[in-house]
């Protein structure tokens, strides 16, 4: 009896095996069900989420001016101290003393994409984009300055 | 004033002793820290007679960031996001914790939308953390296509969570009161039309591969033993207590947001070797399955965050919050003095339990099923050193 249970032991260990085997062949001869992705080539058509974090931006318009009042919401909100806003005071058309932005900076190299800023934000001036190449020579080259040259704050955005 | 000598050579203070960790003949080897069977940075001193083991001492503190430090200098909103980079294979479980427990404290109302979502999303991250670790896993006992296998279900999950949370690892979705953003209007379609048949028609695929395999049977089939008493007095949870027989399932012992609502079995083996401990995530995969499918057409329509103000102040006192992650029991405990920041922040994760029992559950057995206990012990090295 004890031959008997050996050989159907062996039996089922062969036909575990081969169940195994099976699966694998038929991967190796359907090779359309293999969904591998190689990155570099498919540059051309590859699409990011909408909303993939990727680095914060400060979108402008056609006549270079942004929402960004100044308020520091985002720099409050940021857990590990990525954004630093330097403010500066304007003196508007009436004669008046306003708060606005001189230089909205952000370190993408501390930054964590935890979207805590764009939340803050009361005027939505900052929001997330979806690139993703990052990589540049020089570490000092992803402190980025958020608003551009001669940018000022849109007319009615308070 | 005395020097430390006459100090330590008086009868009336306490001698300095030393324990050996090893004795003078005995043969050590280290596994790790960088070893691609710990997962992580975890470092084994392992204590060998031949072949047999003797003893096994983690070593850890390699990837310690002190995240329960770091905790005490961040509000109540920022410090969600830190915490995903402890069990980072179930973080938002882990953001879960902590958004309850805000809630729980300052006791918002949380819309039920929100409460859906959230769940459906936990599901989801279990269901991709046990894929994971069923590649690894196998991986670990020298098989490596199923690896493959498991990355490609779990391929199309992260692009379920890219789309809606925007991340597919550290996503910080979960704030106090709610969700960071309503559902992409893709998601209900992709999860229920797309990912949930594709994963139903693949498992059969990992039994075939692995659960059946002979091989795979012989190195954990009595591997690794843990009885129900030890489970418990190691502390152990999750799948991991589980498979010993022990009823740990917070889900179903203090349940939170629609947990109550929903039907679902909590899996339990007796057996307590690791393969007991793979059957049990196996079949939580199709538990979570079933979950997903009671929620996905149901989610009700309404506000996706409650309104909260826009600085958090705990009252003063000390709160407790569990949840079941895919590991385990989270426990976060936080001491308030009512200001913004914490007083003093405490993770009970349930990597440090299971591992404490790793010493146990080998002493006596081969190296070669050192590996197997480990692999089934699903730890996370960062949730272990926080």
């Amino acid at each position: 009896m004890y031959i008997v249970d050996y050989i159907k032991e062996v039996a089922s260990a062969v036909k575990s095996l081969a169940t195994g085997m099976k699966l694998t062949g038929y991967y190796f001869t359907h090779p359309k069900e293999i969904i591998t992705q190689e990155y570099p080539d498919n540059r051309a058509t590859l699409k990011m989420a909408d909303r993939f974090k990727g680095e914060v931006i400060m979108p402008h318009d056609e006549n270079n001016e942004h929402a960004c009042t100044g308020c520091t919401s985002c720099e409050l909100a940021c857990p590990n101290g990525s954004i630093k806003v330097i403010t500066k005071f304007e003196v508007n058309a009436e004669g008046k003393k306003k708060k606005a932005v001189d230089q909205h900076i952000y370190h993408l190299d501390m930054c964590t994409m935890c979207n805590l800023c764009i939340e803050a934000c009361p005027t939505d001036a900052i929001k997330m984009a979806n690139t993703f190449e990052h990589s540049v020579p020089d570490r000092n080259m992803l402190i980025k300055r958020l608003n551009n040259n001669g940018s000022k704050i849109r007319e009615g955005v308070e | 004033m005395y020097h430390i000598n006459e100090l330590l050579n008086s009868d009336n203070t306490l001698k300095p002793s030393f324990v050996a960790m090893k004795e003078s003949d005995d043969y050590t080897i280290n596994i790790g820290p960088q070893h691609p069977a710990t997962h992580g940075v975890l470092h084994l001193v392992i204590t060998l007679n031949g072949e047999t083991i003797k003893k096994v001492d983690p070593d850890l503190g390699f990837i310690h960031r002190s995240i329960e430090k770091m905790c005490e200098s961040l509000s109540y909103r920022q410090y969600i996001y830190v915490t995903s980079r402890m069990d980072y294979l179930s973080s938002h479980i882990n953001n879960h914790a902590c958004a309850l427990l805000v809630e729980k404290a300052l006791q918002v109302e949380v819309p039920e939308r929100a409460q859906y979502i959230r769940v459906i999303m936990d599901e989801l991250t279990r269901i991709a953390s046990h894929l994971l670790w069923w590649g690894a896993m196998a991986m670990d006992m020298g098989a490596f296509t199923p690896y493959f296998y498991a990355f490609r279900e779990r391929e199309l999950l992260t692009e379920i969570m890219e789309d809606t949370c925007g991340a597919r690892l550290t996503m910080n979705y979960m704030v106090p009161g709610g969700v960071m953003h309503d559902p992409h209007e893709t998601f209900v379609h992709r999860v229920s039309k797309e990912f949930l048949p594709l994963l139903k028609s693949k498992l059969h695929e990992y039994e075939e591969l692995v659960t059946g395999n002979i091989i795979f049977q012989n190195r954990v089939n009595g591997v690794g033993l843990l009885t129900y008493e030890d489970a418990i007095s190691y502390g152990c949870s999750g799948p991991t207590a589980r498979a010993s027989g022990v009823h740990c399932d917070i889900r179903k012992l203090y349940p939170y947001d629609v947990y109550n609502k929903v039907q679902f079995e909590e899996v339990i083996e007796t057996a307590g070797d690791s393969m007991a401990r793979y059957m049990v995530r196996m079949n939580e995969i199709k538990q979570s399955i079933s979950i997903i499918e009671q929620l996905i057409n149901n989610i009700p329509e309404g506000d996706f965050q409650a309104k909260t103000k826009a600085v958090l102040k705990l009252p003063k006192g000390e709160f407790y919050q569990r949840v079941e992650t895919a590991r385990g029991e989270l426990g976060v405990f936080v001491v308030s003095e009512g200001g913004t920041t914490p007083y003093r922040i405490k993770f009970r994760s349930p990597g440090f339990s299971n591992l404490s029992c790793l010493d146990h559950i080998t002493k006596g057995s081969k190296i070669g099923d050192l590996v197997a206990s480990m692999g089934t012990l699903d730890l996370v090295i960062p949730d272990i050193d926080r």
